[in-house]
């Protein structure tokens, strides 16, 4: 009966779709597939707008391809500094905000449009809020990278580090921003179910907090038309900026990917959440911690020690949260770790909250003031972001794009599963070559400048740490190597999956079985 | 009332929310509710279980070698 009513359901909105094509508009390149509703059904579906979902998607794989090709190129020069070509332009002072820029931005932003979107809509049972404006958060989205890719090496820079981009862009990406939300919100709004579904609260803290925490941070007067002095002076500036910069972490990597683990996770291991109430108490737990953490950045520096020891003491407690969700997410699996064994998509996911595990037991040791006095300034930081970076957001950016991109084409499962499991192998690899070099560089780091003489003077010279650090840097590369190669083959993956729905819709549209 | 105190207050009006937000996430009462949101994900099976048909069909249809002995095992 209910099968019966779904098809009548079905052919209805098909017949409401042929007859009114509105969607088949713009020029993106994929709008080739959109023309043949009546063939595949799958493709354009009669309820959701999965075209603006295809778009980000499609662009969350190009994006972390430069993204990461580009961190590629500057580990390359801290190994060989003549790569930097002595050109403005390619040095790493102006490469490093783009290559932050991309991955988070790019790359991480891209695959939260297009997850949003997808989970939003399938967990709502409703269609988007406004197809038009998806697709201007797409193209504006698109404009605010064009811009970043154009201004960063150009040197324009507020030297806000994750906030670099100069003010008009700025205002680009709070009105893009603000579209987002509306479109979201919105879209939650209308839904037909009487629930909203935890990933989507996730959702909706992430895509918040966010236009709060770019328009706070980035209050500035404009002094010519790339240029800006900050609203905010002093260790006040510095405050706002790590508040900024680690609700950053907090809420853009965290908060919005947490959204992405709590629907691919039990779609891919196909049973529920762990525990639907843990998820619950994980939300509003990670968020009300989230928001202190901040001070830990500025250890030993002018801002007040109170703030400074708050900041540690909050960072510590964030342990609680970060490892429920973690829990919750793992637990998902019991009952289904053998899935693992064949599925190298869930492998991904699972993965991902492993290091997303490890990387939030680390965050809060470092906060620790004595192991900041060791780890801060040093390469230890930078492996700290890149375990949370690769193995956490990446991992499980790629994993759901692996669940999503073949649904979003039609298609039951992606061209090659044996590629994702290279890929997968390939990024973990990468992960751990990255993150095991960036360790030992870091405490050789600490440790040599802290070192001391009898008489009080320094042991090493600045240059000898650096010297040191050699070795490090070239493992590191070899692991960036390993993660681009891992990309690429992901790209031919997508390539092949696309081509081949599109390949079936060109056949003639199957008899019932 | 000084800042402090005020302060003080919030700190601990933010502390009963949280554990007042946990005691009503884990009440008996809410068990339902929460194991229906909990299935939200999987509201769209049917739908992908039309797309993997159309599949096995299209499959049926261009691969000779399909034995169709194969049902029955």
């Amino acid at each position: 009966m209910a099968a019966i009513e779904y098809q009548t359901e079905l052919l209805t909105c098909i017949i409401k779709r042929v007859a009114a094509p509105e969607h088949n508009a713009t020029g993106y390149p994929l709008t080739a597939f959109d023309g043949n509703i009546q063939m595949n059904s799958a493709l354009e579906h009669p309820t959701y707008n999965y075209k603006v979902v295809r778009q980000f998607a499609i662009m969350t794989v190009v994006w972390g391809i430069v993204g990461m090709l580009l961190g590629v190129i500057l580990a390359a020069q801290l190994v060989w500094p003549q790569l930097n070509l002595d050109l403005p332009w390619t040095s790493f002072g102006r490469l490093r905000p783009l290559h932050t820029n991309a991955v988070i931005f790019a790359f991480g932003g891209s695959a939260l449009f297009a997850t949003s979107y997808y989970v939003v809509q399938r967990t709502c049972q409703v269609r988007l809020f406004s197809d038009k404006l998806a697709a201007f958060t797409f193209w504006g989205w698109q404009a605010v990278i064009l811009s970043a890719v154009i201004s960063l090496p150009l040197g324009h820079t507020t030297t806000k580090e994750y906030a670099e981009l100069e003010w008009p862009i700025n205002i680009l990406i709070a009105v893009v921003w603000v579209t987002y939300a509306l479109v979201f919100l919105m879209t939650i709004k209308k839904r037909t179910t009487s629930h909203i579904y935890v990933a989507n609260w996730f959702f909706a803290a992430f895509i918040l907090t966010v236009a709060v925490l770019h328009i706070v941070n980035n209050a500035a007067i404009p002094v010519t038309a790339m240029y800006s002095t900050s609203l905010y002076a002093g260790s006040i500036d510095a405050m706002v900026q790590w508040w900024y910069g680690h609700n950053a972490v907090g809420f853009f990597l965290t908060a919005g990917f947490l959204g992405m683990m709590y629907y691919f996770v039990p779609k891919q291991a196909e049973r529920p959440v762990y525990s639907y109430r843990l998820s619950i108490v994980h939300f509003w737990a990670l968020i009300m911690i989230y928001m202190w953490a901040g001070p830990h950045h500025l250890h030993y520096t002018a801002l007040p020690n109170w703030a400074q020891s708050l900041g540690m003491v909050m960072s510590i407690i964030l342990l609680a949260p970060s490892w429920g969700g973690m829990i919750n997410g793992m637990m998902t699996l019991s009952g289904a770790w053998h899935k693992l064994r064949t599925d190298p998509t869930l492998r991904f996911l699972v993965v991902a909250l492993s290091f997303y595990g490890m990387s939030t037991f680390e965050g809060p040791m470092m906060a620790i003031k004595t192991v900041n006095a060791l780890s801060h300034y040093t390469d230890w930081t930078i492996g700290h972001v890149h375990a949370g970076a690769l193995g956490w957001v990446a991992m499980i950016t790629i994993g759901s794009m692996y669940h999503l991109i073949p649904r979003l084409f039609g298609q039951v499962q992606m061209h090659s599963v044996n590629l994702i499991a290279v890929h997968f192998w390939l990024a973990t690899i990468g992960t751990v070559l990255y993150i095991a070099s960036m360790w030992v560089n870091g405490i050789l780091q600490g440790l040599m400048w802290r070192a001391i003489n009898p008489d009080g003077t320094l042991m090493y010279t600045f240059i000898e740490s650096v010297e040191a650090s050699g070795p490090g840097y070239f493992v590191r590369l070899i692991g960036g190597l390993f993660w681009v190669t891992g990309m690429l083959i992901m790209a031919y993956n997508v390539y092949m999956t696309v081509k081949r729905s599109e390949a079936i819709r060109q056949q003639p549209a199957p008899q019932a079985a | 009332m000084d800042t402090g105190t005020f302060r003080g207050l919030i700190t601990f009006m933010l502390l009963v929310a949280f554990i007042g937000i946990t005691w009503w996430a884990y009440s008996k009462r809410r068990k339902p509710d929460f194991d229906e949101a909990a299935n939200l994900p999987f509201a769209d099976d049917k739908d992908e279980e039309e797309i993997r048909k159309q599949h096995a069909a299209q499959e049926e249809q261009t691969n000779s070698r399909h034995d169709g002995g194969d049902k029955n095992i």
